[in-house]
């Protein structure tokens, strides 16, 4: 049993202002049931919930949806987290954004900006996000951005439609005059796991990629940062997901639900506090879902045993739970793992649909309208 | 491209990127994009001295006499400390 004074206070959150959002990406890491606008908290809720987060330790709040430039009061929250003394970072598609709202955001105090980017062409990039003039309308903020020496870094999404464009994708990057690129292969989660067989890269795709980013790594050293997140259905070992549960970040929902990571609604077994019912610190430290899977007493073997174990804390447990059928397994992705045949029938029958697989794309909250 | 710095270079902490006081676990945290850095006394030290103005050899004339240490081993560690955020894009030259 974890204890407060044994328990590190955390470092980053991420704040699902809203849901919603212009694009429809087939692999948004939204969860699956997605809440509507008029669940979302206010103003004046968030603001209060920046200012708890700083007092609990964050030091970096991740701006994030959906679309945050779907909330008018994008600006006042901006301030209202820079005025807390947490770093702000907007994670956003562009979408919603203005050349006088990024002069509002700069004012407010905004640090940063991650900007999605869906593909290296319009076609890929509107094919995937399925919004017509996504790509164009990005790219022309994209030049605003670098105008004004915003400091920026491009998340490209990859997957097997468009890891083929990867050395496009990095030179890209430092066209855009980001300093980091973060190549994300797609995790395969809620609206993700709905796409395997379009999405999952082959395993010659990921070799050429790991080949491909460590020369960029060298060759742009000084230049541009570039993370690099595998697809982890062909790793040996699982992700470290979030760096331990409830260990270093938490995440926000855009009704007031804390969670330890943005797929954590997936396990039904638990059940999550809203910050409009519980303090923050209490959530953090005391609440029985953020003590559920922290720290590695909990884990079961091969993990107890394992020199890995306090690498990555048995994986994802969200993956353990949608593959393995237990949120307490070991991550099925790890090759000690029980439930590793589960994946590899995965990968193998998300490889053999392939090609032939249609998007499903992501579809909005009852309430909301899909765009055309 | 070579990360090295020259007696003449002004090191600085790119836009996006500062030194802020830990309220809550104390000591000082280098914040950048989508990353916290932890400083130690000694990152302190030298981060305390880059300001955009003052040259690389002035940060190591100016520790060497706080410190009390030989000068050409301070120059290898602020080296080495230095490069290592110019590599990860935390930090340029003015």
């Amino acid at each position: 049993m974890s204890t407060s004074s044994s328990i590190a206070p955390p470092i980053a959150m991420l704040a699902e202002l809203t849901h919603r959002c212009p694009l429809s990406c087939p692999y948004c890491s939204n969860p699956l049931e997605l809440q509507a606008k008029d669940s979302e908290l206010g103003t004046d809720a968030w603001a209060d919930v920046f200012g708890q987060a700083a007092d609990l330790g964050v030091l970096q709040l991740h701006l994030s949806g959906g679309e945050p430039a779907a909330r008018p009061d994008l600006v006042d929250l901006t301030r209202a987290a820079a005025q807390a003394g947490l770093y702000t970072n907007l994670i956003t598609s562009a979408i919603g954004l203005t050349p006088r709202r990024l002069d509002a955001l700069e004012a407010a105090g905004l640090d940063h900006i991650q900007l999605s980017l869906q593909g290296v062409t319009a076609a890929m990039a509107d094919h995937i996000g399925g919004y017509r003039g996504g790509y164009d309308r990005k790219m022309s903020i994209a030049a605003e951005i670098k105008a004004r020496g915003i400091p920026l870094t491009l998340n490209a999404v990859m997957h097997r439609q468009n890891l083929d464009d990867l050395p496009r994708t990095i030179d890209m990057a430092v066209e855009l005059g980001a300093r980091r690129l973060e190549i994300a292969c797609v995790q395969f989660h809620g609206w993700a796991t709905l796409n395997r067989g379009a999405l999952l890269p082959t395993r010659e795709q990921t070799d050429a990629t790991k080949q491909i980013v460590a020369k960029a790594q060298t060759r742009l050293r000084g230049v541009l940062a570039i993370d690099f997140v595998p697809p982890d259905y062909y790793s040996d070992y699982p992700k470290a997901c979030m760096g331990g549960w409830g260990s270093a970040g938490l995440n926000i929902l855009p009704d007031g639900t804390v969670l330890p990571c943005h797929a954590a609604e997936s396990l039904k077994h638990l059940s999550f506090d809203k910050v409009t019912d519980r303090p923050l610190r209490e959530i953090w430290y005391d609440s029985a879902a953020f003590n559920a899977y922290r720290g590695v007493d909990w884990l079961p073997d091969p993990c107890q045993s394992c020199a890995r174990r306090d690498v990555d804390f048995g994986g994802c447990r969200c993956q353990a739970l949608a593959i393995a059928g237990d949120a307490g397994a070991t991550d099925p992705v790890c090759r000690k793992a029980p439930g590793r045949d589960r994946v590899d029938a995965l990968l193998q029958a998300a490889l053999e649909a392939g090609d032939s697989a249609d998007l499903v794309y992501r579809v909005s909250a009852p309430t909301g309208t899909r765009p055309a | 491209m070579s990360l090295t710095f020259a007696p003449d270079d002004r090191p600085v902490l790119l836009r996006g990127v500062r030194v802020q006081d830990d309220r809550v676990r104390g000591g000082q945290v280098l914040l950048a994009p989508e990353k916290a850095v932890r400083l130690d006394p000694i990152g302190e030290a030298i981060l305390q001295r880059v300001d955009g103005s003052a040259t690389f050899g002035q940060i190591i004339d100016d520790l060497a006499a706080a410190y009390d240490a030989p000068a050409d081993q301070i120059a290898g560690d602020v080296q080495t400390f230095l490069q290592g955020l110019r590599a990860r894009v935390f930090l340029g030259v003015a």
